[in-house]
């Protein structure tokens, strides 16, 4: 069974004795590992890849997550509908994803293993609890036969670890029942796994130190669960090597791991700071938006309101009665969501108040896959209101980026005096990456400037910038600027109830002029490969970033001429972007969708281009883009 | 206040809009009286509306308004409130967008004891389009949209905001102007959400719905007056009382028959289920009008500011420091 893992990551060039603090094995180097842990819902596969992943960036490598939960709390256990997992690639270079698949499945039971093993290639690693393979769990996740026995697992490297039996010996005389000590499994995994990667576990240390304060024996059981999976690895005979993934070469700078809601609220809280006002999130739970909500209710310190409302539509009607009142208005919800939400929005448009609404886009429609990213909220983003209602849209690209995304989405509402759609997605919300954190003191500006009364002037709520055409911001409590604003069609400049038709017209085109125009704050497009031009180019939007990136890069390495656009403004397209795309022979639009983006670009610059489209609740694999790149160029 | 404020103050130039001899008439020149009185100034007041005839309200105050969508006014005055506790916010709707389609906003608001003022005008009709029955129409309603009657059973403001268990509960009439005003005044200054149900006039829809209480030739009959610490008597000679007779209310004279005063039931605002009993009474029993409830609660928007001063008082967060927290290192 000491076999060492050889295809545990992909292996680099060099090997050799690391020696060190684990000097009693052998380290082999990897270039970069995709590890999954997977278990039943209750194991806490999550809280072991997110520390996993602490550990990883404190070594020094780029790193990339996604988690997959089932969208029950507790489905029941051992059963398929019960199985969450979490996917860590690590890596000494640049990565942009959490990989395609995994080389190492950690399965704590028969349905982790089944339900992940069609993404497993052969020789990957696998290491199974194998105490959980009893008669009843094997039947409960559909086996007939034991894989263990029956030679169907032959073509992987399969390390069979007492984990559970392990663990309860190294807290015995803790006073833990057994539940208890069950529960502290996942910490022995994690110290097995944080010793066959060489993983410093000092940051899981201090995690558990602050997690369970309130409880001793918890905490002596956790780290001493942690400390035995550590030694389990280094002195049983079980591994015969240890590996190490060099650190990557990562820019300068302090970082900090962040998942993308987490990024999105922080944008959110600084966003206000900045301009000086209090932060109001009005907002209805909904999967995988909530997250958004916990994190601001925490912030109060920050000027921060959060209300949760009694539905959708309160969310963000309280937003807009926020904005109302000089507050930087916000709600977060998910696509079903958007749909209760759109009336408001209508009134947002009308009335030209600043609010920001943040979709965490999810798999639908209807409840759909609740859990799972899908990108399919542009086009009711775009038009999914009645009237003329142009609403400007900003997409993030990743977890980090979420945080820019949302500043930026605030900055434009405010400066513009309109909603702002944010697109986030299932997979950014909650996968993490590490974060350059940025400096607060060099953000943009975002200036906030309420109207005050002219002496001898009557004050117009509908006059206009002369640049942005943006309205003034007149919020009650000043003097003399008492007016009254609504849904119904207002006169150009008093706002005053009107049912001119060529008012009507006029405040339609105003509206929609003064959104186009925002296309002055779009810098120039960044084409990641041929500035110039090429075969192809890859245009996407929101988190696929990371797969089009590596495939273009991957494919670039083969000497294609394939270059990636990717676009975080979505409305209003850059202005720059249509010369830009005829300057390839090809465009391949790659969404997670049936072709959204890819409606916009044909529609609003009759440019022939091909989609890539996948719905599937899961992010596009880099081999996957890689083979329609070819294929596209063979078409040629 | 430097200058004492007058009704001018509270008068827009926009031209009223409603239907030559609607309610809404009446009720705006009370509220438009009444302003001047609270001392609030103008631009500190916000009316803010849904949909409906009702909705127009804020078009006609010289405050700042809002005429939102329909049933939402409670939300956006909630988001406005919480965030501006400053301002002196009134919630002005009617039985269609706070029963029907706003519903689960004031039920919420109402039971959250946001500090706003909510007008709610019953005219139990759909008057903006064009008759049809509302949710507080009686059962068998024939209008455009039940030509064979209505089958719905109806709401009752009433006993709905007390079911939401608002803190401040009470019903007054168009026309009863004097009355009107007291409420008014009573609504404003309670602390919390106070709801008042006025009894509206549709003379176009739905018209003498409420002639029972407004008609001067019978009205003394069936208005029942409630007084905090007062005998329960109505009539014009006020020789009619409300009197228990086991758990059950009934009508009994008061005086003539030898029933002295002490037998009839006292009103007591801070009485939930003495509120309740009022609040059910249907024909024969007389219609009570003035305040059935009243209490004192925090309200939401001053727990929720309370929080958030109290954090801000132990160390205004610090931008910066956010994004440095969590996991971190630095990188050379």
């Amino acid at each position: 069974m000491a076999v060492p893992p050889e295809v545990a990551g992909q292996a680099s060039e060099s090997s050799g004795n690391g020696g060190g603090a684990n000097a009693h094995k052998p380290l082999t180097p990897r270039e970069s590992v995709v590890i999954r842990f997977a278990g039943d819902s209750g194991d806490g596969m999550q809280l072991v890849g997110m520390q996993f992943t602490s550990e990883s960036a404190l070594a020094g490598n780029d790193i990339a997550t996604v988690p997959d939960f089932p969208a029950e709390i507790r489905a029941p256990a051992g059963t398929l509908a019960g199985v969450s997992s979490f996917q860590l690639n690590f890596s000494s270079s640049e990565i942009f994803t959490a990989g395609d698949e995994p080389n190492v499945l950690v399965a704590m039971n028969p349905a982790a293993l089944r339900a992940n093993l069609e993404d497993l290639p052969a020789n990957a690693v696998l290491i199974i609890d194998k105490e959980a393979f009893t008669e009843a769990n094997l039947k409960r996740a559909g086996y007939t036969s034991n894989p263990l026995t029956d030679h169907s697992l032959d073509k992987y490297q399969i390390f069979e670890v007492d984990v559970t039996r392990l663990t309860s010996l190294a807290l015995q005389g803790s006073g833990l029942s057994n539940r208890d000590s069950f529960r502290c499994r996942n910490m022995f995994v994690l110290g097995m796994l944080s010793w066959l990667y060489q993983r410093p576990i000092e940051t899981t240390v201090r995690y558990i130190e602050s997690r369970f304060k309130k409880n001793q024996a918890i905490l002596d059981a956790n780290l001493k669960a942690l400390k035995a999976g550590w030694n389990y690895g280094e002195t049983t005979e079980m591994f015969a090597s240890s590996y190490t993934v060099p650190k990557a070469e990562i820019s300068a700078g302090f970082y900090r791991n962040i998942t993308g809601n987490s990024a999105t609220a922080m944008g959110f809280v600084v966003a206000a700071n900045r301009a000086g006002r209090p932060l109001f999130l009005g907002s209805y739970t909904i999967t995988p938006a909530s997250d958004i909500l916990h994190e601001l209710a925490g912030y109060k310190n920050y000027n921060v309101y959060t209300f949760q409302a009694e539905d959708e539509i309160a969310g963000v009607c309280s937003s807009i009665g926020a904005a109302f009142g000089g507050a930087i208005a916000i709600t977060s919800t998910s696509g079903p969501g958007m749909n209760l939400k759109a009336e408001a929005v209508g009134l947002a448009v009308k009335t030209e108040l600043p609010i920001v609404i943040c979709d965490v886009q999810r798999a639908g429609p209807s409840t759909g896959m609740p859990t799972k990213p899908e990108q399919t909220d542009l086009l009711q983003s775009m038009y999914g209101r009645h009237g003329e209602s142009p609403v400007p849209i900003i997409a993030a690209m990743t977890p980090g980026d979420c945080f820019m995304a949302a500043y930026e989405a605030i900055r434009i509402a405010v400066k513009y005096m309109t909603p702002v759609i944010l697109l986030t997605d299932g997979q950014l919300a909650n996968g993490a990456e590490p974060w350059l954190v940025p400096d607060v003191s060099k953000l943009p500006e975002i200036k906030v400037e309420f109207a005050q009364q002219v002496e001898g002037q009557e004050f117009q709520p509908y006059s206009r910038d002369e640049e942005t055409l943006s309205r003034p911001w007149a919020i009650p409590g000043t003097p003399g600027l008492q007016h009254r604003v609504g849904g119904i069609t207002g006169e150009h400049l008093t706002g005053n109830i009107s049912y001119s038709p060529s008012n009507h017209e006029l405040m339609i085109r105003m509206r929609a002029r003064k959104i186009a125009g925002i296309t002055r704050e779009i810098p120039p497009i960044e084409i990641f490969g041929d500035a110039d031009g090429g075969d192809i180019v890859m245009l996407g939007w929101g988190s696929t970033f990371g797969p089009i990136r590596e495939a273009v890069k991957q494919s670039r390495a083969k000497g294609k001429k394939v270059s990636h656009i990717h676009l975080r403004y979505l409305n209003p397209l850059p202005a720059d972007l249509a010369d830009k795309l005829r300057s390839f022979k090809k465009v391949l639009v790659a969404e997670m969708n049936m072709g959204q983006l890819l409606k916009m670009v044909r529609a609003d610059y009759l440019i022939p281009a091909v989609g890539i489209n996948k719905i599937q609740g899961r992010p596009f694999k880099v081999a996957e883009l890689v083979t329609r790149i070819s294929r596209a160029l063979e078409e040629k | 206040m430097a200058t004492a404020l007058t009704r001018k103050d509270f008068v827009t130039d926009q031209e009223v809009r409603w239907c030559p001899g609607c309610g809404d008439y009446a009720i705006l020149a009370q509220v438009q009286k009444q302003m001047p009185e609270f001392g609030i100034a103008p631009e500190n007041t916000v009316f803010i509306s849904g949909i409906g005839c009702s909705s127009r309200f804020p078009y006609y105050m010289n405050t700042y308004g809002f005429h939102t969508i329909h049933g939402r006014a409670p939300a956006i005055a909630t988001g406005l409130k919480v965030s501006r506790p400053d301002l002196d916010v009134w919630v002005v709707t009617g039985d269609g967008d706070g029963l029907s389609i706003g519903g689960n906003h004031l039920i919420h608001c109402l039971r959250r004891n946001v500090d706003l003022k909510i007008l709610l005008f019953n005219n139990k009709i759909y008057g903006l389009t064009k008759g049809q029955y509302s949710p507080t129409s009686e059962i068998g309603k024939v209008t455009k949209s039940t030509p064979m009657g209505s089958v719905d059973f109806p709401f009752n403001p009433i006993t709905v905001a007390l079911g939401a268990h608002a803190t401040f509960v009470a019903r007054s009439v168009d026309v009863e102007q004097k009355h009107l005003g007291v409420t008014l005044k009573r609504a404003h200054d309670h602390r919390g959400a106070s709801f008042v149900e006025i009894l509206q006039n549709c003379n176009i829809f739905n018209d003498g719905a409420f002639n029972d209480v407004s008609d001067k030739a019978i009205k003394s009959e069936h208005q029942l007056i409630l007084e905090h610490g007062k005998p329960l008597v109505f009539g014009k000679n006020r020789d009619k009382g409300i009197r228990m007779n086991g758990m059950r209310p009934e009508v009994v004279a008061v005086g003539t028959d030898g029933k002295d005063l002490e037998s009839i039931v006292v009103h007591d605002e801070t009485n939930l289920a003495l509120a309740f009993m009022l609040g059910n009474f249907e024909p024969p029993m007389p219609v009570p009008l003035g305040v059935f409830y009243a209490t004192s609660r925090p309200t939401y928007d001053g727990a929720m500011n309370k929080q958030v001063i109290d954090s801000m008082a132990k160390g205004k967060g610090d931008p910066q420091k956010l994004l440095n927290g969590g996991d971190t290192w630095t990188v050379n």
